[in-house]
């Protein structure tokens, strides 16, 4: 009986508490199929010898996407070839953000040179799923999706030479060495993800 | 005579900025205390930025509640330290837009130590707004573009 009137509460308990939104680090995350710039279609799965993944919400036209360009450019760098490539996805809607269209993201990926997927998730599904709320918004998952980082790339969004703790590479230098991330959540300000008008 | 419509001009210019409201740069303790200290009027406090489309969209909505509604106190607060400390970009914009309401500067860096002590259920991204009942200590954070209408539900829910 006792055991009865545990579980039911434990079922009321869940029931009461508020849906949860996105991922928090030890989530189990998921895979997406997402086109890329290229116009293929992109899933994590596709890296079959990848260790682990930095999959980063960005866009086109937040300064602070524009201030980390080419710190998500070489953590690609770094880490591609060590098993963790970056891949990144932009949610905005381009009716809200004209500057966020797929065309502009095609140009952008091109003149820098993007070694890594930038995927459009046009319907939001995958942001909302993964709880992106701003741009850039990084998640660290381990081979098997297990998200072990979320949050900002480091601690100086204006200057990079004056960066003191690098969040996303001391998350990939762990997954690599099979620890937990030395700091596994922050936040930071940013642009808010343009979603759909409902 | 050039140079005479240059100088004119330049005096323009210079009366318009000498005309704009002197902003202050304030440090996360003095935000703190406007969020805490009991008082009889809501707060109602917008994170805001001038490269951020959606904020400078909903700043109309502010000016405009400031003028229907004198019982509460509006602080625009500006982030745009955190990439830009040069104050001359929002002294422009304040100056351009001739905003009446209250701005400050949040002269704070490294985010990821403070955002947590503002409300700790922003995820820090822009726009947000902030109402908050002193005396009770009933806050509503609103972490989107608000639209006509929106803020004057959610002092309404805040004030009983």
């Amino acid at each position: 009986m006792k055991k009865l009137v545990i579980v039911l509460l434990a079922i009321v308990a869940i029931a009461a508490s508020p849906v949860k939104q996105g991922f928090e680090v030890g989530d189990t995350a998921i895979d997406f199929k997402l086109k890329n710039v290229d116009g293929k279609t992109v899933s994590l799965a596709d890296f079959k010898d990848a260790k682990g993944y930095i999959v980063i919400f960005d866009c086109n036209t937040c300064p602070y996407s524009k201030a980390y360009n080419q710190r998500i450019i070489d953590l690609n760098t770094k880490y591609a070839a060590k098993g963790i490539p970056v891949v990144t996805i932009n949610a905005n809607d381009p009716a809200a953000s004209s500057g966020d269209s797929f065309e502009e993201m095609v140009r952008i990926a091109k003149q820098k040179n993007y070694k890594f997927p930038y995927l459009v998730d046009e319907t939001q599904a995958v942001a909302k799923a993964y709880g992106a709320t701003n741009t850039p918004h990084v998640f660290v998952l381990s081979k098997d999706l297990k998200v072990t980082y979320i949050g900002a790339i480091d601690d100086n969004s204006r200057k990079a030479d004056a960066v003191t703790k690098r969040y996303v590479e001391d998350a990939a230098d762990a997954l690599l060495q099979g620890k937990p991330a030395p700091t596994s959540k922050t936040k930071a300000i940013g642009c808010g993800i343009k979603w759909k008008s409902a | 005579m050039k140079k005479l419509v240059w100088l004119i001009l330049f005096a323009l210019v210079l009366s318009s900025a000498a005309m704009a409201q002197n902003i202050s740069q304030i440090k996360l303790k003095d935000l703190q205390r406007v969020l805490t200290t009991k008082t009889d009027r809501i707060q109602v406090i917008n994170f805001w930025a001038t490269w951020c489309a959606p904020c400078v969209k909903e700043i109309p909505l502010f000016e405009k509640l400031r003028t229907d509604n004198t019982t509460i106190d509006i602080t625009l607060v500006s982030m745009d330290f955190d990439l830009d400390p040069d104050p001359a970009k929002v002294e422009r914009f304040v100056t351009r837009k001739n905003l009446q309401n209250k701005v400050v500067i949040l002269a704070e860096t490294d985010p990821n130590a403070w955002i947590d002590k503002i409300d700790k259920s922003w995820s820090g991204a822009l726009p947000a707004t902030l109402i908050i009942n002193t005396q009770t200590g009933k806050r509503k954070l609103v972490q989107k573009e608000l639209h006509e209408g929106d803020l004057e539900k959610l002092i309404s829910e805040v004030s009983n």
